[in-house]
């Protein structure tokens, strides 16, 4: 165990030297326009906010299926089904068909090609919809895959729309993702007060024009109550919505100086805006966000230009929000803030400190301690911790990892144990030395004997963190990382580069060696 | 140095201390509990730090009573002038709740407040964090377990898995004792005693298998006397390293890292202890012998 070929040391000390080097991009990342790589201090470090948002596909699927309402039915008529008692419940559809058409009913509804009404999914070999029937009811209801696809298209665009909102507000370096099926992940970095953002993301912003009608029993409409409390009649029919915008800036009107927002439509709604607003003249409009009136301006003259204003009882605030809202765009279906995390600058700037101070305390400490109980074979055990936490560091940088708060206790706690290999080694080399008389043969015995005993301390270590990492989150997975690659480390340090050491200290001074 | 402790003589002694402290340690867990805090049942904490010296936790309470929040807890947080604020009251999607606290604490402490950290997690998202890290340290143990049983023998494995729930159950008992709260880093915490505690049980057992090997002469009991002796110093020295760091990040870490730091030293005492005065015992009670290797010989290593 003693002896190293060239090429094996070579091979160690280029590793040592590689990750070491890596270590030290950290503190040239500034100005350093060729290798930028670091270790990214986690939001609890250098402050920050952390959303995770979850979609609520419920009040989607129930407009989906109201969408499909029209479809259906015509698709009963023309396949002469006559059917009552049709309904529109929270997640499915149902209808009752009076003989038993069953079996025609399952031939027309899951045929594959050129369905009109339930579609056939290519990726998973199935249909959009499902069939229950029961008493000659019939249900119709998403299929396993039909909600996940839509649920997908949902979570997809809506990061799209969260995306847009949070770069509207200029905030720096966010990191927008997927987790799961339902949930999104926004890291914020630097971010003191998420209130803003979390009125922002807490609107879908589905933005309509509809007419208001003074016929009180008039179909297809419904009450509403105005921005300035009046109860009008809204014309269920959409003339347009906020798809049709291109563009929402919030302005000050000349004359009044009241807040406003000015808005560009695309051609169809330019074309749709004019025909309705010439032909309407005199009528009062509304303007419905999120089922509510936010304004409800009469019709003065058409409005052909594509381009045209909101005014209310806006504070300038309101105004820039809801300019920012029209311009990203609506999300297709609420979001809810699950969990919330935010720290402080300065609470992350004492947690560096603190983290920092521990570190080197307890690093001392332990070197101190080696060096107290094994002397020069314990300075060869600090060369090794040292190089280990090089090569942690180094790694952490390869990987650009995140370093969090229990990530540096994940650090401190690899010192306390990096050196239980090396404690290992040389008690079992002093106990070889009681019966061995041959030194070199003593110490070759000790680390041939601990070797297994090593590796299976560790790796029972290295499975707890190979767990920890899958299962946990956030903050606690920066301390399996830290203290999972700590261990690798730690074997390579323990078996390489001290083993290397204490051999060529061994083999120059084979006279004089105390353990 | 070389020990020689007879360690055999007081196996029963601390077994039945052992014994009783796990009985202790359930019954508080089961009936006192344990005190969980936002991560895993959800709620909202918010620490603050604020310039006048002389506000004091009735204060920063009585603004917060106005809001009618339920249950609310504020202590203070390592410094004078620093405070931890717990509400238990779940939030309603994206009601604005933090929002109110900060302007009510802003107007009647009649300052701008310093909001260090805000976290809140709502009820679905605690029960599954819950999930995940029962979970999570159920199926460490279970990996343990098979390594054991791969490496040694299936008596070794029961011996380190009793060792190891000996461990896990205590380290709860004196958290629930002392109303220590149980968060997302306290699972780190246990999980990492479990490898620690493993870690020193399989030097042991090592030397117990090779010695066994070696002697097969001697009775078990001898045989785990002299291997632990054999193995105490490094029990001892590795103890004392973790211990530093560990003190050195209890004491100076901050005040995040307390309850985490101070898990993990618990966990390495009763770890350190177990691999001793538990998981040695228990492969006498499984009467393992030299013969016990026989079988497996062959798979050995070494």
């Amino acid at each position: 165990m003693l002896n190293f070929t060239k090429i094996k040391i070579i091979i160690i000390y280029l590793i040592l030297f590689l990750l070491t080097f890596f270590a030290s991009l950290n503190l040239f990342y500034d100005g350093n326009p060729i290798l930028k790589k670091k270790v990214n201090l986690g939001l609890d470090l250098q402050g920050g906010s952390y959303l995770l948002l979850e979609i609520d596909t419920k009040p989607l699927i129930k407009e989906r299926l109201q969408d499909k309402v029209i479809e259906i039915k015509k698709f009963l008529k023309k396949n002469n089904f006559k059917y009552n008692a049709f309904t529109i419940n929270e997640n499915s559809i149902s209808f009752k068909i009076e003989n038993d058409e069953n079996k025609k009913f399952q031939n027309l509804f899951f045929s594959v090609k050129d369905n009109t009404i339930n579609q056939y999914i290519d990726q998973y070999r199935t249909h959009q919809f499902d069939l229950e029937v029961k008493n000659n009811i019939y249900q119709i209801k998403f299929s396993k895959y039909g909600l996940l696809t839509l649920n997908n298209a949902a979570v997809n665009q809506s990061i799209e729309i969260v995306r847009r909102r949070i770069d509207d507000l200029g905030t720096k370096e966010p990191t927008i993702i997927q987790r799961g099926e339902k949930r999104i992940v926004v890291e914020l970095p630097g971010l003191k007060d998420p209130s803003r953002i979390k009125d922002l993301l807490g609107k879908t912003a589905q933005l309509n024009f509809r007419l208001i009608t003074d016929k009180k029993d008039d179909f297809g409409s419904e009450k509403m109550t105005s921005e300035t409390g009046e109860e009008v009649i809204v014309n269920k029919k959409i003339i347009m919505s906020g798809e049709n915008l291109v563009d929402a800036q919030p302005r000050v009107d000349n004359q009044s100086n009241n807040p406003m927002v000015a808005f560009t439509l695309d051609r169809y709604g330019a074309q749709k805006f004019g025909k309705v607003t010439t032909n309407n003249i005199g009528k009062r409009l509304a303007i419905v966000l999120d089922n509510k009136i936010i304004s409800a301006p009469v019709i003065r003259e058409s409005i052909t230009g594509g381009s045209g204003t909101i005014s209310g009882n806006f504070s300038f605030q309101e105004v820039t929000d809801l300019a920012l809202l029209l311009r990203s765009g609506a999300l297709p279906t609420p979001i809810n803030i699950v969990e919330e995390r935010t720290v402080g600058p300065d609470l992350g700037r004492d947690s560096i400190i603190s983290g920092a101070i521990s570190l080197i305390i307890g690093f001392v400490l332990v070197v101190i301690y080696m060096f107290y109980k094994y002397r020069i074979f314990g300075l060869i055990a600090n060369i090794s911790l040292i190089s280990n936490l090089l090569m942690l560091i180094g790694i952490l940088t390869i990987l650009e990892a995140t370093l969090t708060l229990p990530g540096i206790a994940g650090i401190i706690l690899t010192v306390g144990m990096a050196v239980d290999a090396n404690v290992l080694i040389y008690e079992r080399i002093k106990e070889e030395l009681r019966t061995e008389k041959s030194i070199i043969h003593a110490f070759d015995m000790g680390y041939s004997r601990a070797k297994i005993t090593v590796l299976d301390a560790n790796i029972t270590t290295l499975l707890a963190t190979v767990i920890l990492f899958i299962f946990g989150t956030g903050p606690v997975k920066g301390f399996a990382v830290t203290l999972g690659i700590g261990i690798i480390t730690t074997l390579f340090s323990a078996y390489f580069i001290a083993r290397h050491l204490t051999s060529s200290f061994v083999l120059r001074n084979r006279e004089n060696i105390k353990l | 140095m070389k020990y020689n402790f007879n360690f055999v003589n007081y196996f029963k002694k601390f077994n039945f201390v052992s014994l009783i402290l796990v009985l202790l340690s359930l019954f508080f867990v089961l009936f006192k509990g344990l005190n969980y805090g936002i991560d895993f049942k959800g709620g909202t904490l918010i620490e603050v730090r604020v310039q006048n010296n002389d506000i004091r936790v009735s204060d920063i309470r009585n603004s917060l009573n106005k809001l009618n929040l339920g249950d609310v807890n504020v202590k203070n947080f390592g410094e004078k002038s620093d405070f931890l604020i717990k509400i238990e009251k779940k939030l309603n999607n994206n009601d604005s709740l933090i929002s109110e606290i900060k302007t009510s604490l802003d107007q009647d402490l009649n300052e701008e407040v310093n909001y260090r950290r805000v976290e809140s997690v709502g009820p679905k998202v605690s029960a599954e964090l819950l999930r995940s890290g029962v979970i999570s340290i159920g199926l460490a143990l279970l990996m343990m377990l098979f390594y054991i049983w791969f490496r040694f023998e299936w008596q070794f494995s029961l011996g380190s898995i009793i060792a190891l729930f000996h461990d896990v159950i205590i380290t709860l008992g004196i958290f629930s004792l002392l109303s220590i709260e149980i968060n997302l880093s306290i699972v780190a915490a246990v999980l990492t005693i479990v490898g620690y505690s493993m870690n020193d049980t399989v030097v042991i057992y090592d030397r117990i298998r090779e010695n066994l090997s070696k002697f097969n002469k001697l009775e078990i009991d001898q045989v785990s006397n002299l291997s632990v002796n054999e193995t105490l110093s490094r029990t001892l020295i590795t103890s004392v390293t973790t211990l530093l760091a560990l003190f050195s990040i209890f004491i100076l870490g901050g005040e995040i890292l307390k309850g985490f730091s101070f898990a993990m030293i618990l966990g390495v005492i009763i770890g350190t202890y177990s691999s001793i005065f538990v998981a040695s015992p228990v492969l006498r009670y499984l009467r393992v012998s030299s013969k016990t290797l026989e079988k497996k010989e062959d798979k050995i290593v070494p």
